[in-house]
């Protein structure tokens, strides 16, 4: 009950402060579960984002819904996914009813007009951290560089890409698997 | 059935749309004011303005928001769990197959190959917000300062949240 109350703590504050979209979430997980609480490990972290990249539904959902489910079963899925959402939900009522007089205001527009450019640094420190959690090798870097190129340059869907990533993958390993069979 | 309707357009929503975000607005779109006419389309751009003054993915908020407009806050619950609903099963079903074969060798190579590619779509994630958030100046400005804090210390992103919203509070106002 504890696990799921904190759980649920976590993941209201992750639901709280992600301004901007699905990736806007990384560094709050990541600072919560990941440095602070050494939860899961930063590759864990990164499978994680994955998954939840690959299935339909909004990233952050997703991410919280797998986070909660790995660490206390079912029951942990539910808290962090309410925790996720509890914050929109009860931001979104609130604005929905005063609307009209809410979007006059002027420092609202500026305060987010100054969180933007902050959510972009914030993603890039984090998306840093988490290439400094996987081995240096020339695969590695070069999947990594690849996908880059393929989504920010060529417009290339992300799951195309990171179905491409998984097969070539499962092939790299099990063409090492072979060699090692064989030496 | 007001709600089952309401809730079957959110499953919709949440189960076909893939990759989060503003990819989700043209489906989103779809089902609310071309199908079921539950917003007009003012109203609907109304949610994007309101979605960036909110947390939360914007496939929550537009359920929220449709959800409440139309029949109130039992409106808007339904409506989030039906946008939440896919996401549910699908994530707990796989995890559940992920850790049971978390060593297996397919498992470990299918990772082997996403990890890396996970951080090149997060960098690519970035370089789209950087095209869309900073726009003049003063953005600038405040993306560089940030930088700089989360380089030096350790500060919480929330906390940094907050303190570039005062700043652009005050950045945007001279």
């Amino acid at each position: 009950m504890k696990n799921l109350l904190r759980l649920f703590g976590i993941f209201f504050r992750v639901g709280a402060f992600t301004f901007g979209g699905g990736y806007a979430m990384v560094p709050i997980i990541q600072k919560e579960i990941v440095e602070k609480e050494s939860l899961i490990s930063e590759t864990e972290f990164l499978d994680i984002i994955a998954v939840s990249q690959s299935l339909p539904g909004p990233i952050a959902v997703n991410t919280s819904i797998f986070v909660g489910y790995k660490l206390t079963g079912i029951l942990g899925a539910l808290s962090a996914l309410l925790g996720t959402v509890l914050p929109s939900l009860v931001i979104i009522i609130i604005l929905a009813m005063f609307y009209n007089q809410i979007k006059d205001i002027n420092s609202i527009q500026l305060f987010f007009q100054g969180v933007r450019p902050a959510i972009v640094a914030l993603i890039f420190m984090s998306a840093l951290k988490l290439s400094k959690s996987i081995d240096k090798t020339a695969f590695n870097y070069s999947i990594m560089t690849i996908a880059f190129i393929s989504i920010a340059v060529l417009n290339i869907h992300p799951i195309l890409v990171v179905i491409a990533c998984a097969l070539t993958g499962l092939i790299f390993t099990a063409r090492r698997k072979k060699e090692n069979d064989i030496s | 059935m007001i709600y089952l309707s309401l809730f079957i357009a959110f499953l919709k929503i949440g189960a076909f749309s893939f990759g989060g975000g503003y990819a989700m607005l043209p489906l989103i779109e779809e089902e609310i004011v071309l199908i079921n006419q539950w917003l007009t389309h003012q109203e609907f751009i109304d949610i994007i303005a309101i979605s960036q003054m909110s947390p939360g993915p914007i496939a929550v908020n537009a359920a929220t928001f449709v959800g409440y407009k139309h029949i109130g806050i039992s409106g808007a619950i339904v409506a989030t769990i039906g946008v939440v609903f896919t996401s549910f099963i699908l994530v707990t079903t796989l995890a559940k197959v992920i850790i049971k074969y978390y060593n297996s060798t397919i498992v470990t190579g299918i990772f082997s190959g996403i990890r890396p590619a996970v951080i090149g779509l997060i960098a690519a994630a970035c370089v789209s917000l950087f095209r869309s958030s900073i726009v003049d100046f003063k953005s600038l400005i405040i993306g560089l300062a940030v930088l700089g804090i989360l380089y030096k210390t350790k500060l919480h992103p929330i906390s940094v949240i907050m303190f570039s919203g005062v700043l652009g509070i005050i950045i945007f106002s001279i």
